[in-house]
């Protein structure tokens, strides 16, 4: 399957195969009006399968939503149709607004206006908890 | 200035200083009664409560501050669909210090950042309750003389139970402290305090469902309530809020010195029986747990 080198855009490579589309979806990549590329189950030497977005415009993409996605994802800044910037994310020890509190507990169900902030507690699990109420993210 | 939302905020010193305080307020009395003359702690209780509502009430009134507040969220204007961030800014254009219990977890957390006086989280949901915390350490120390070397057992309700959860982690700071955890299956401590404080603290713990078999090497019984607020099927409440019950026939093998604490209310789960036995020490907890309040107001207020 060939799809066209982008000019000036961003391209998110290394993600996890399988995980593109919730990455599509929390990126809000849906709303763009710009051509926007997802390939699923792309093969990759040292992943084996991989999953690859390419957006053709120049867009902030929030990192640390894509850094909890998946912290081994890296973000290729094209320019040109040249490869300006690969940004290597990690996992952010915050992230706002990305997914929301579960927890029918939890103040941010009544007061509306509340950002759904979770932060990392436990780097080697991978474990975020919601800043009000302590629950993982699920 | 400071809040107090969550006990681990607290360091340790931060808590032997409270008690220091707390201890020289019970010996004293006389010395603290004017201490906050002029000043007035507001307590917003969204949630019913006795004893900790009427505790701080209490504890404000004996250093000569004065009081106002509600004792439930439907005379209040959150019942008019107000939000905390805004009870909070107006409350604090009347008080110097506010006590707040909510039903949502994290909402003094939420009150907290928009605050211009101090926040004491007098309980959140099943999340928070550390003014109860304190009122255990205190409780504890004023027993045992210390913290370290203990072997504490938390029987009953460890899933939902947070004074359970914050004793736990407050105590995990301490030396060479077991702990016992004694609960039927469907209630036992959940996985994350085992592994982010436990596991994580290398600390020493068993996990039981035999009272009686644990009995001899504890130091401090907690026991807790099985409580019905925290459960959303009521099967499974009527199911499992017998589950332990103490008597003074338990007690046979227990230490002479054991200290039998419990947060209260109690509703069957410690025998009335058990309150002449002098190891019970929950009344004394209750006492205990207004000098403590009035040593974080003291605290919070920097009152000197």
């Amino acid at each position: 399957m060939q799809i066209d080198k982008i000019e000036n855009g961003i391209v998110l490579d290394h993600i996890k195969a399988g995980q593109g589309m919730e990455l599509y979806r929390i990126l809000g990549l849906d709303a763009l009006d710009c051509q926007v590329a997802l390939i699923k189950n792309a093969e990759s030497g040292k992943m084996g399968k991989k999953d690859i977005i390419k957006v053709d415009r120049m867009i902030d993409v929030n990192l640390d939503a894509i850094g909890y996605v998946d912290p081994n994802i890296t973000v290729n800044i094209i320019k040109n149709g040249r490869r300006e910037k690969v940004e290597h994310i990690g996992l952010p020890d915050e992230i706002v607004d990305i997914i929301k509190c579960k927890n029918p507990r939890c103040i941010t169900t009544t007061e509306q206006e509340l950002p759904h902030v979770f932060r990392l507690t436990d780097q080697e699990n991978r474990v975020y908890r919601c800043i009000y109420c302590e629950s993982k993210a699920k | 200035m400071k809040h107090l939302i969550d006990i681990m905020e607290m360091s340790v010193e931060e808590i032997g200083q409270l008690i220091e305080t707390a201890n020289d307020i019970i010996a004293n009395p006389a010395k603290y009664a004017q201490k906050c003359k002029g000043k007035k702690l507001a307590t917003l209780f969204f949630e019913p409560s006795t004893r900790t509502r009427l505790s701080f009430e209490a504890a404000m009134y004996e250093l000569g501050g004065n009081v106002l507040g509600f004792s439930e969220a439907q005379s209040s204007s959150a019942a008019k669909g107000e939000s905390v961030s805004d009870t909070i800014r107006t409350v604090g254009a009347y008080a110097d210090i506010i006590a707040m219990r909510h039903p949502k977890e994290g909402a003094p957390m939420v009150a907290s950042r928009k605050s211009i006086v101090p926040i004491i989280n007098a309980g959140d949901g099943g999340h928070n309750h550390p003014t109860q915390t304190l009122t255990d350490l205190l409780t504890i120390s004023r027993e045992k003389g210390g913290f370290n070397d203990l072997t504490i057992g938390l029987c009953g309700d460890l899933k939902f139970g947070r004074t359970v959860h914050s004793l736990i982690s407050a105590m995990s700071r301490y030396e060479k402290v077991r702990f016992v955890l004694i609960s039927p299956d469907e209630l036992k401590i959940p996985e994350y305090l085992k592994h982010e404080v436990l596991d994580k603290k290398d600390l020493e713990y068993m996990e039981t469902a035999d009272l009686e078999a644990a009995m001899p090497q504890l130091d401090i019984l907690y026991m807790t309530r099985v409580q019905k607020e925290r459960f959303f099927n009521e099967q499974d409440y009527m199911r499992l809020k017998d589950s332990y019950i103490l008597t003074p026939d338990k007690l046979r093998n227990a230490k002479q010195d054991l200290s039998i604490l419990h947060p209260l209310p109690r509703v069957n789960e410690i025998s009335i029986a058990v309150d002449d036995d002098p190891r019970a020490t929950y009344f004394e907890q209750v006492r205990n747990g207004k000098f403590i309040r009035m040593a974080l107001i003291l605290k919070l207020l920097e009152v000197k």
